[in-house]
């Protein structure tokens, strides 16, 4: 898998949506990624990339493509 | 200064002078906002024939009280922005608040009680064991102020693990292996001061169980008011968590439903501190007039945060005084306070003084 398919895999996985509805998603634009989910997704992202994200990137990150960003300090890249 | 200047900031480092200027400056603005938006609030400041237009001093900002989120529904942006409604903490028979918050306003009070914590705690992320059951998160249609509060509290965290089961019994088996595999580590706690109480401490001391952390933090939080009517305080309660979990550092702090993220952290000297992102004032009860250093009043919260809804300047049913400014030996710059309970006649409201077991 590249990792923009670990990446998405992880919003898929956290809210149960598919590949497709995870691009372009947005912090409370569906039900599923409120707060609680929020940590749901963290973990997710965390296991795939084997990382432990900083509390404040957790902060930040708010949308799919934002997360993307935060994924270069831990040295996850995307083509 | 915006709220995104202050982010750049230690939480700690405003001196009074610098903070009332750049708070009153900020608040102003809010209160503008809330004034345009919210029309409810606009009708509390034309009878009051309060001009926001211009700038005003912290203490001349109206407060409104907390109360009014029972009453009314405010909120300052339309309601297809409010992506979450918080309800506070009310025994039955209470009415509860309803706070409306807008996805901005979530993530200003997640980043606001992250740069606090982590003030004290550092930035990494340590074990964490929640003092609470997983069930307050079951629930998310009903996202009340204790469950939102340990959400909130999970970012400082990892492999987060709950010591109480549904019925709030204390899961020995899980506690004990959360203690075994960190033991060589720190280890971070959570929760509300009486669910430790009653539902950690007394359970442990009854079936004489101690755990033997080596080196935890916990803070909690919720209200003090059913302890008290056990006679218990912060030392009791400090000394009694310790002998039960072992060597933990206490962290009590205060905040409210409507004011979610700019919590009031007690230091390790026992003072309240406001950060830059909040402060306190203490009304003379008779005539709401801004009370000095060591007298008691009604506290009023100012808090940078509420965007969504005009939550900025409240007056509390709680009573407090101002221990003193810039000052405390811990070396965190602002107001320091103590708070001296609930007003008389007021309804119960904390997190933990409104648990009661069915």
């Amino acid at each position: 898998m590249t990792n923009e398919e670990k990446y998405a895999n992880a919003f898929c996985q956290a809210f149960d949506i598919e590949p497709e509805a995870a691009k372009n998603l947005t912090f409370q634009a569906i039900d599923a990624w409120d707060s609680v989910g929020h940590m749901g997704l963290v973990a997710q992202i965390e296991e795939a990339f084997g990382i432990m994200l900083e509390p404040d990137d957790i902060v930040d990150l708010n949308s799919y493509e934002k997360g993307k960003e935060i994924l270069a300090k831990y040295n996850v890249e995307f083509a | 200064m915006t709220l995104d200047d202050l982010f750049r900031l230690a939480p700690y480092s405003l001196e009074a002078s610098q903070k009332e200027q750049v708070l009153s400056e900020i608040l102003s603005d809010l209160t503008r906002r809330h004034y345009a938006n919210c029309p409810e609030y606009a009708r509390i400041l034309n009878a009051l024939s309060f001009d926001a237009s211009k700038n005003h001093t912290c203490a001349e900002l109206p407060f409104i009280p907390v109360r009014l989120f029972k009453e009314f529904e405010l909120r300052s942006v339309p309601q297809e922005q409010i992506t979450k409604t918080l309800t506070s903490s009310g025994t039955s028979g209470q009415a509860v608040s309803k706070i409306f918050l807008s996805a901005d306003n979530v993530r200003a009070q997640s980043k606001t009680l992250n740069e606090i914590i982590s003030s004290f705690i550092g930035k990494q992320r340590l074990p964490l064991l929640l003092l609470d059951t997983e069930m307050i998160k079951k629930d998310r249609s009903m996202y009340s102020a204790r469950g939102a509060g340990i959400i909130g509290f999970s970012i400082f965290g990892r492999n987060s693990t709950y010591a109480l089961d549904a019925e709030m019994n204390i899961d020995l088996e899980k506690v004990s292996s959360f203690f075994e595999e960190h033991k060589n580590e720190p280890i971070l706690m959570f929760g509300y001061t009486y669910m430790i109480w009653q539902f950690v401490v007394r359970a442990l001391e009854e079936k004489n169980i101690s755990f033997d952390a080596r080196n935890a933090v916990l803070f909690h939080i919720g209200g003090w008011k059913k302890l008290k009517d056990q006679a218990v305080d912060a030392l009791e309660f400090n000394r009694r968590v310790q002998s039960r979990l072992g060597n933990v550092k206490v962290y009590n702090y205060y905040g409210m439903a409507e004011q979610l993220g700019s919590v009031f952290v007690e230091c390790e000297h026992g003072h309240m501190h406001c950060s830059n992102y909040s402060d306190v004032i203490i009304r003379r009860p008779k005539d709401f007039s801004p009370a000095g250093i060591g007298e008691k009043g009604l506290m009023e919260l100012l808090s940078v945060l509420p965007t969504s809804y005009p939550g900025h300047v409240l007056l509390t049913e709680d009573e407090g005084e101002i221990l003193g400014v810039d000052n405390c030996p811990c070396g965190r710059k602002g107001k320091y306070f103590k708070i001296h309970g609930r007003i008389k006649s007021a309804e119960l409201r904390g997190c933990s003084d409104t648990y009661e077991k069915r």
